[in-house]
Parts: structure tokens; C-alpha cells; sequence
């Protein structure tokens, strides 16, 4: 009976194809919002939180605002490092200065780094070696060039064991680093040098540091409270005398913001999902008291109210999935066409996605195909029959 | 001769309409027998109530007082789905306006009551076969009423009312739109099923077809007044 059922739908819906067209439109428009709209979003967060991750969700970023008389120097790290919590520790004062090699020279962001500085910001060398230990606590002056500032200044050529100047001063490159290929540095170029941390604290008359970053052992929210302790100790119980910034919180509230902006664009989605509900129960209705004569008939020959019931339902639940599996497929052909036209993101359908809008369209077709399929069955046989229309 | 079943047995059934404070005595204590195997005309002048005892015989409605007694089945208070369901096994409905779905072939339209019955596919497919032969229509089977003559239309009707072996045959001015000559056709179609055992109730304005039938009953303003 339910095969037969669903027969009988498809011939009614096949027998006028413009209308059952219709009809779909709002479910079609309907998917197609709820779709592409959340597809862009989690395509766009995707990129946006892979990248908030490669900064480092497990990183504290600490400046020190007011040292209080008793400043933080390089063995201080060392200590806070030597806590349980704490891998690393280094500081992450940089200047702007010239760089010059031969006739070409750069503003580049020249920064202090010791040996763990490399492992905390996760840059990896290309050619050459990293600063060392000894490099820092022997002052020695040699640099370690970003791959753009190396372009920069040697376009092309061997970089390594050649002299650079950087504020009047001599430097040997003794490392070059990977291209870093995230999205913020294709927005700010970096011409980025990092020299042993002691050379640059003189060089910059800042022999203090005023910021750093730590990388926690496990847990960052521990880290973080050691890192508070250790600063709230040291700088007279001032929690205003310090900021420490927490990467993880940073991209648990982008989660939070990108999924409230997909919580919104699918209300809307919904809503346009309901208009196309709506539409389904318009046309239903009126085909169903067009169709008058022909429950009639269908109940003169035997088909209880169960029966028409029925097939109402399954003729606006098939409806309401035949405009979802359009509205999916226009889906895909926009995020395609989209995808090629930004480039560097893809943007897929993700499955679940599809899962929300093929439960959801069925869920109104059934809703909304429910008021006129009862209207359809609890018609009188003999006042249907007689119904000309 | 052995004593004949009776397949309808109305007693004193009444339908009153109510239009407007006006009570309209549509059915008014009528009572009367059909036997099995018979073919009967019941015959009145329009608005004598013809329609509305047939809807009451077919089980598309129900008597307001009196008893009706189909097949051996008590009708009088039977919910709606017990209703359909007697209707799709026992009685089959032969129209004026033939009332075939534009949308489905004539094969389609005999084969829907079938479908209502839950019958397997080729159960289906072979009762829909003999239907159209009795009706000798096999040639069309696969035409949409559309493409069919009023008589062919009707031939189809009659099929699909044949096709479930139902106890009675409710045919309500059936040539009504049909031209004299196949309105003849139709006829001889429906002598040609009751000599191969049918039970026909025919109704009818009309005294010439009615004097066709084996029996007539006479109907006026809704009282039953000549049984013969
Ligand atoms: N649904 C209804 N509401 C009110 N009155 C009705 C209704 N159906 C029938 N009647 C009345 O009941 C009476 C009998 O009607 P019915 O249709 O049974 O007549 P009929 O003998 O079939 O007439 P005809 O030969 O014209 O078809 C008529 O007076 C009619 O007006
Ligand atoms: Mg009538």
C-alpha cells in the first residue's frame, strides 16, 4: 500500500510539472540558503581557526606594563621555564631597523630570539642553522632571515655565510627560514630577522624585557595560572601590572563568534525553509480541492480516510524532497563556482549540512502537507462526488 | 427451485435533509428487497429520492432511522472506514458521468479498487485483464479516458466495477450521457453480465430501460410505492 501510495504521488506530481515546480521553489531557495550560507561560513572559520592554531593554541603571550622597580631579565625566564607547566620561555621584543646587503636594503622587524624562540613560534629552518644558546649568551653576531626578507635582500642568491648590516653593525647569516605560507603573513609582509637576544636588548638600549611568550607543558590554563603567580609574586600582587594573552581563549571565542554566525544565517535558512513550507501547503490546499471529484471517486471505490491521508502526505513530503534534492545540487554547483572564484579556499558541502537540510525539508513537508492531506481525507464521499470544478 | 438469497434487505429507512428550517423527506420509511442474481430497475421522476437510496444501498452514506442489511452484513452503524471498506469488496459503482481519473489509463482506473484491496501485483494485472474482457475493451487498455468515447468511458466504469466480484452492481442513470445507440450497448452489456450471474440494481428515470430489468420498484417523494 505504501509503494502503491508513493505511485500515486509521483503520477500526480509528474502529471503537472510546472506546478510541483513551483511548488519546490521555495524549498528549493529554501536549501540553497541553508546550504551555501553555512557551507561559506564553515569553509571561511575553517580557514580562519587553522590559522588562529598555527599561532599556537597552546601559547601565552605575557607583557609587562609596569615592572614595579624589579625587572624581568633572560635567566628570569629560565626560572619561570623551570616550572612544570612550562615548556618554554622566551622574550619577544623586536625594533624596526634598515637591513643592507650591497646595494639593496629593507625595513625589516629585527627581533631578540633565543634557541627556544624558534620552537615556541614553530618556524622552521629552511637552510643553515637556528640561534643557538651560545649564539645568546655570547652575543655573537649572526642573523637568522625570514624567507621574504631573505628574497628581499639576496633575491635568489646564496644567503648563507654572507654579511648583512642591521644599524650599522656587521651580521653573518647563518639560517633561512621556511616561506610561511598563512593567511596573515600573505596580508603583512615579513621581513622578519632574528638575531641572538642579548645583541638585540643592547642594540635596542632595552635591557629588560617587557614581553614574552611561554608554551605550556600540558594544560594552558595551568601555565597561565603559573605564569600569574610567578609575575603577581614578583610585581607586588599587582594583576594590573601585567596582561598575559591566551591563545586557546582567543580561538575558543572564535568558535563561539563563528558559531553564533552560523546559528544566525541558519535561522534564516530555516525561515526562508518555512516560507517554501508555507508555499507547499498554499498550492496543496488549493490542488486539493481541485481534486475534489477525485477523492470523491477514490472514496466511492473503497480508499478509506487513512488511504488519502496518505497519499497527500507522501505527495507534499515528496515534493518538499524533490526541492531539496534540486535545491542541494544548485548548492553544489554555486560552492563550486564560488571555490573557483576565491582560489585559495575550497568550499565543500559538508555532510552533515546535507543530513540538516534533507531532515529539515522533509520535516516541513510533513508539517506543512499534514492540514491539507487531512482536509483531503475527511471529505464526504457523496459531497465530493458531486463537486464539478 | 431453492429459496434465493437476499443481498439487500432495507426495512423502513429513512434520510431527512434539513435546508434552511425546511425538513426535505428525501427517504421516507422505505423498505425493499433485492435477491441475489436479480437484476432490478428502480425507477421514479427526478427528485423522488433515487440517488439518495442509492447512496444509502452503496454504503456512501447512512440511513437516519431503518436497518440495512447488505450480504448478510448489519450497515446501520458502521464507522466511516468500515464503510470504505465494504464499498471497495461488496458494491461496485456505475455512474452517469462515468467519474474515471483523467490522469490514469483505463487500466489504471480498473485496477485502482484493486490496489485498495491490497491485492499482489499480479493478482492485479490479471483481474484488470478479465474485467476488460468482460467489457471488451482489452484493445484500450492502455488510453486515458481522454482518448476514449462516452460509451468506451463507461465501458471502463463498468469494468472497474466488476473487477473486485462485488455482490451487487449500483448503476445510477449509467446511459444517461450516452447517445440512445450506446446507451443500447451499455445495456446489453449489463443483460450479458446478469445472464452470467451479476446481481444489478439499475436506476433509472427512464421507462423504457427500466422495463428491460427483471423487476421494477417504483419510487415517489421518497416512498417506495410499487413493488413488482
Ligand atoms: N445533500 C442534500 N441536501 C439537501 N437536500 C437534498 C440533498 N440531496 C438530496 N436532497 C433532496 O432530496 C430529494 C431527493 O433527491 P435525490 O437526489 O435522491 O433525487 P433523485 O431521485 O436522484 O433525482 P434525479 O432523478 O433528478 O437525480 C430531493 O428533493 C433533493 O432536493
Ligand atoms: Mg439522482
Amino acid at each position: 500500500m505504501l509503494i502503491q501510495s508513493i505511485i500515486m504521488a509521483w503520477e500526480s506530481v509528474r502529471s503537472n510539472k510546472l506546478r510541483s515546480f513551483l511548488t519546490m521553489l521555495g524549498i528549493i531557495i529554501g536549501v540553497m540558503a541553508l546550504v551555501v550560507m553555512v557551507s561559506l561560513v564553515n569553509g571561511a572559520t575553517g580557514v580562519v581557526t587553522s590559522e588562529i592554531s598555527n599561532l599556537g593554541n597552546d601559547l601565552l603571550n605575557v607583557s609587562v606594563r609596569d615592572d614595579k622597580g624589579s625587572p624581568l631579565r633572560l635567566q628570569d625566564l629560565n626560572e619561570l621555564a623551570s616550572d612544570e607547566t612550562i615548556r618554554y620561555a622566551a622574550p619577544t621584543g623586536s625594533m624596526y631597523t634598515t637591513a643592507k646587503h650591497g646595494y639593496s636594503d629593507i625595513n625589516a622587524s629585527v627581533t631578540g630570539a633565543t634557541a627556544a624562540y624558534f620552537v615556541i613560534e614553530g618556524m622552521e629552518l629552511e637552510a643553515g642553522r637556528l640561534i643557538k644558546t651560545v649564539d645568546v649568551e655570547n652575543a655573537a653576531y649572526v642573523a637568522v632571515l625570514s624567507h621574504d626578507a631573505a628574497e628581499s635582500l639576496f633575491s635568489g642568491e646564496e644567503a648563507i655565510g654572507k654579511t648583512i648590516t642591521l644599524g650599522g653593525r656587521s651580521f653573518r647569516v647563518i639560517g633561512t627560514l621556511k616561506e610561511d605560507d598563512s593567511l596573515m603573513s600573505a596580508m603583512f609582509s615579513s621581513n622578519s630577522i632574528y638575531i641572538p637576544y642579548t645583541v638585540e636588548s643592547r642594540m635596542a638600549g632595552q635591557p629588560y624585557i617587557s614581553s614574552f611568550a611561554v608554551a605550556a607543558a600540558g594544560d594552558t590554563g595551568a601555565a597561565e595560572q603559573a605564569v600569574a603567580d610567578y609575575l603577581l609574586n614578583r610585581f607586588a600582587q599587582d594583576d594590573d601590572s601585567f596582561q598575559i594573552i591566551n591563545m586557546s581563549s582567543i580561538s575558543s571565542a572564535m568558535d563561539t563568534v563563528t558559531g553564533m554566525l552560523s546559528l544566525l544565517l541558519g535561522g534564516i535558512a530555516a525561515i526562508s525553509l518555512l516560507v517554501g513550507g508555507i508555499g507547499i501547503m498554499n498550492i496543496m490546499l488549493v490542488s486539493v480541492t481541485e481534486r475534489t471529484k477525485e477523492i470523491g471517486i477514490r472514496k466511492a471505490i473503497g480508499a478509506g480516510r487513512g488511504t488519502i491521508l496518505m497519499q497527500f502526505l507522501i505527495e507534499a513530503l515528496m515534493l518538499a524532497l524533490f526541492g531539496c534534492v534540486f535545491g542541494l545540487l544548485l548548492s553544489a554547483l554555486i560552492l563550486m563556482i564560488v571555490s573557483m572564484i576565491a582560489g585559495s579556499i575550497t568550499f565543500t558541502m559538508s555532510p552533515d549540512v546535507v543530513i540538516l537540510a534533507v531532515v529539515f525539508s522533509s520535516a516541513i513537508g510533513l508539517i506543512f502537507g499534514l492540514y491539507p492531506a487531512n482536509q483531503a481525507a475527511k471529505k464526504h464521499p457523496i459531497e465530493a462526488l458531486r463537486y464539478e470544478g | 427451485m431453492a429459496e434465493k438469497k437476499p443481498i439487500i434487505i432495507m426495512n423502513d429507512v429513512s434520510k431527512i435533509y434539513h435546508v434552511g428550517g425546511e425538513e426535505v423527506r428525501a427517504l421516507d420509511h422505505a423498505s425493499l428487497t433485492v435477491y441475489e442474481g436479480e437484476f432490478v430497475a428502480i425507477i421514479g421522476p427526478s427528485g423522488s429520492g433515487k440517488s439518495t437510496l442509492m447512496n444509502i444501498m452503496g454504503c456512501l452514506d447512512t440511513a437516519d432511522s431503518g436497518s440495512y442489511i447488505l450480504d448478510g452484513q448489519e450497515i446501520d452503524d458502521y464507522s466511516e472506514q468500515e464503510l470504505a471498506k465494504v464499498r471497495n469488496r461488496k458494491i461496485g459503482f456505475v455512474f452517469q458521468n462515468f467519474n474515471l481519473l483523467s490522469r490514469l489509463t483505463a487500466e489504471g482506473n480498473v485496477e485502482l479498487p484493486l490496489i485498495y484491496q491490497r491485492l499482489g501485483h499480479g493478482e492485479r494485472k490479471r483481474r484488470v485483464q478479465a474485467a476488460l474482457e468482460r467489457v471488451g475493451l482489452t484493445a484500450r487498455a492502455e488510453h486515458k479516458p481522454t482518448e476514449l468515447s462516452g460509451g468506451q468511458q463507461q465501458r471502463v466504469a463498468v469494468a472497474r466495477a466488476l473487477a473486485t466480484n462485488p455482490s451487487i452492481l449500483l448503476a445510477d442513470e449509467p446511459t444517461g450521457n450516452l447517445d440512445s445507440k450506446t446507451g443500447d450497448d451499455i445495456m446489453a452489456l449489463f443483460h450479458k453480465l446478469h445472464e452470467s450471474g451479476a446481481t444489478i440494481v439499475l436506476i433509472t428515470h427512464n421507462e423504457e430501460l427500466a422495463k428491460q430489468a427483471q423487476r421494477v420498484i417504483r419510487i415517489m417523494d421518497g416512498h417506495v410505492t410499487e413493488v413488482r
